[in-house]
């Protein structure tokens, strides 16, 4: 491979790989982060490539600061990126919820592994799903992706600096062991033609009192430092102007639900589902590397004359709800699968039971890939 | 008649009316000597991008300083810091804060950069207390000193910061008090052009939550305490260990040249891009 930041061609390539691949595409410059399984590759990969672009990886002391310098780094107007695994997730979420707070581009890459705790790092399960969502204090709203094979690894993680930089918050790459390890045909676009989006900047020279860099439902242009701006930034409760309000409730509330609802708001061009579910009694519902074996699923009950089809969520959050209430009005049954005991089922359920039966399939074994068999076992028993 | 205006008010954002800190409190003097020093050197503001966590004298950039200003996490500054210096090396990155944010929560991060010797001035307000949340031991109060979390004495060590920095690898430290501003704008002066970590350990009242509390007293009893165990780092090394005792050690107590990792940094970047293979 050359020393050229997009790296055009057709590869046999690792998910990981195609992840750290898709973010120099996408024009990240500055990357942190700190060793684990089973993420490490997104690192390796990135502390080679990112000085070969004028860029910088530094490994950092933990994944706390990890976060940190990457947030610093991004109110420099860099893009920026750090990628781990669920333990690092969770040292994370004080610093993530700071970037939601402030309103700051980034990339958090999550390779989810066996959990709870130090787990088993080189298990694929997808247990951090209500984490990403959830898991800093307070009320937010965040975007998580769901990327289903390595070439996906590659698009979601542009699409992910690009959704970062449209509305001024962190993306999440919510991957796992699956489908970061595997390796796959990855086709990297020529430069024209992968799409990347810059986020907005105050003009040069405008009047650093009037700017009103925050708290925007239509996203706010960022004051990004050393442009003049004497940008306020500050964590605490403040005001469009960043003006920190530490005793007017009614100042609380603006934070909360203008930074809630710049997501919300304009959730229709965030959420991504792909639908397979055209006259079907029955819809798989799945993401990431489940939904591989769903699809399989799917098609052998097609064979065997059943109406089978499938929804796959690309987006987890904000959550396609409508999307799945429109899925559930035509299908009878819906059979929600996942890798783990069950963390987008309620989600899910919550807004298709209204139209459907809803049921709730884990593999057999947690740490594994739905064997299709067993799907196609469910299938047949909710049929019946 | 015009009005009169203090030669420093021009560094202050003009949204901010008033003041947050107690009577009393060592913040002031230390914002003065910050901001003196930058003027002294004909510096402006905008050449600096301020950093600071959580805690009293975290709120000296922000809200006061009309500069960029980064308020983060509790502990964490000198990590977003690192970052803001990777994306803006020509600029100078300062770091404001507490005892308790750079040294208890924050430690590894000090260290860490202090070990990288990146450029940085850190300005460490160390009253060996925790003064926002109302006077809670810190890894910096005395021993068996009472606070309210430790209402029978404190039963630990302190925490030498300074000792820590230096022991870690930073290219400039130094200790002064608030008894001291013009030797401590002295310094600030030094540490701003110093290409590499630099730390400057600020001991300071806290008159409402340490003072109060402790029995240590006024303001005014603690600067007068701080004067008579202050002495200067030649003085000190004629002193055994037993001597110095209580006394705090002032002045510059390091400073040194070593690698800085900004440019060690862009040297890489020179390599892997092929200036040339």
């Amino acid at each position: 491979m050359s020393e050229k930041r997009v790296q055009t061609g057709k590869y046999f390539m690792m998910g990981n790989i195609a992840c750290a691949e898709g973010a120099i595409a996408a024009g990240c410059e500055f990357a942190a982060g700190y060793p684990i399984t089973p993420a490490t590759e997104i690192a390796n990969r990135l502390a080679e490539r990112l000085p070969q672009v004028g860029g910088v990886f530094l490994q950092m002391e933990d994944e706390i600061s990890s976060i940190a310098a990457i947030v610093g780094a991004s109110w420099t107007g860099k893009k920026v990126m750090t990628a781990t695994s669920g333990p690092g997730i969770s040292l994370m979420l004080e610093n993530i919820g700071f970037a939601i707070g402030v309103e700051t581009p980034c990339v958090i890459v999550n390779i989810q592994r066996g959990a709870p705790t130090t787990g088993m790092p080189t298990a694929g399960v997808t247990g951090d799903m209500v984490q990403a969502r959830r898991g800093s204090h307070g009320d937010y709203e965040i975007i998580a992706l769901c990327p289903a094979s390595p070439q996906e690894m590659f698009d979601h993680t542009v699409l992910a600096f690009n959704l970062a930089e449209q509305f001024r918050t962190p993306v999440f790459v919510l991957s796992d062991a699956f489908v970061g390890h595997m390796r796959e045909e990855v086709v990297i676009p020529e430069p024209e033609k992968i799409a990347t989006a810059y986020r907005k900047i105050p003009p040069a020279g405008a009047d650093p009192q009037k700017i009103k860099g925050f708290l925007d439902e239509d996203v706010a242009p960022m004051p990004i430092f050393g442009r003049g701006f004497k940008a306020h930034v500050t964590s605490s409760c403040h005001d469009e102007y960043g003006k920190r309000n530490l005793s007017d409730l009614s100042a609380l509330d603006l934070f909360v639900r203008r930074l809630s609802n710049k997501i919300l708001k304009h959730k229709s061009e965030i959420i991504q589902v792909e639908r397979n579910d055209q006259n079907t009694e029955v819809v798989l519902v799945s993401y990431g590397a489940v939904s591989r074996a769903a699809s399989m699923a799917a098609m052998r009950a097609q064979e065997d004359g059943m109406a089978v089809g499938t929804f796959r969520l690309i987006t987890a959050w904000p959550f396609p709800e409508e999307e799945i209430e429109s899925m559930a009005k035509k299908a009878k049954k819906v059979i929600v699968l996942e890798n783990n005991l069950g963390q987008l089922y309620p989600y899910i359920r919550a807004a298709a039971a209204h139209y459907a039966d809803v049921y709730f399939l884990p593999p057999r074994v947690i740490g594994e890939i739905h064997d299709p068999e067993e799907i196609l076992k469910k299938i047949r028993e909710v049929i019946a | 008649m015009s009005e009169l205006n203090h030669p420093l008010h021009r560094f202050i954002r003009p949204s901010v009316t008033s003041t947050t800190n107690c009577p009393g409190c060592g913040n002031g003097i230390v914002a003065q000597a910050i901001l003196r020093a930058i003027d002294e050197l004909s510096l402006d503001l905008d050449d600096f991008v301020f950093v600071s966590g959580i805690g009293c004298s975290a709120w000296i950039p922000s809200p006061f300083f009309n500069a960029d200003v980064l308020h983060t996490t509790h502990g964490r500054p000198i990590a977003f810091g690192l970052g803001i210096k990777m994306g803006l090396p020509e600029k100078k990155v300062m770091v404001i804060s507490g005892d308790g944010d750079l040294a208890a929560i924050g430690g590894n991060h000090l260290i860490h950069n202090a070990r990288r010797n990146v450029e940085m001035i850190v300005v460490c307000l160390n009253n060996s207390i925790y003064g926002m949340t109302g006077g809670q031991a810190a890894p910096t109060t005395p021993m068996g000193l009472k606070t309210t979390t430790t209402p029978y004495g404190t039963y630990e060590s302190p925490f030498d910061i300074s000792k820590l920095v230096i022991a870690a690898g930073a290219s400039f430290v130094a200790r002064w008090t608030t008894f001291h501003p013009r030797q401590m704008t002295a310094t600030i002066k030094k540490a701003i052009r110093k290409k590499g970590f630099s730390f400057i350990e600020v001991i300071t009242q806290c008159p409402v939550q340490f003072g109060r509390k402790t029995g240590a007293g006024s303001s005014v009893q603690m600067l007068r305490e701080y004067k008579e165990k202050s002495i200067s780092v030649k003085e000190a090394v004629k002193l055994s260990e037993g001597k110095l005792g209580e006394k705090i050690v002032v002045g510059e107590l390091v400073d040194k040249d070593m690698p800085e990792m900004v440019e060690e940094i862009m040297k890489i970047k020179g390599k892997a891009s092929g200036e040339k293979r």
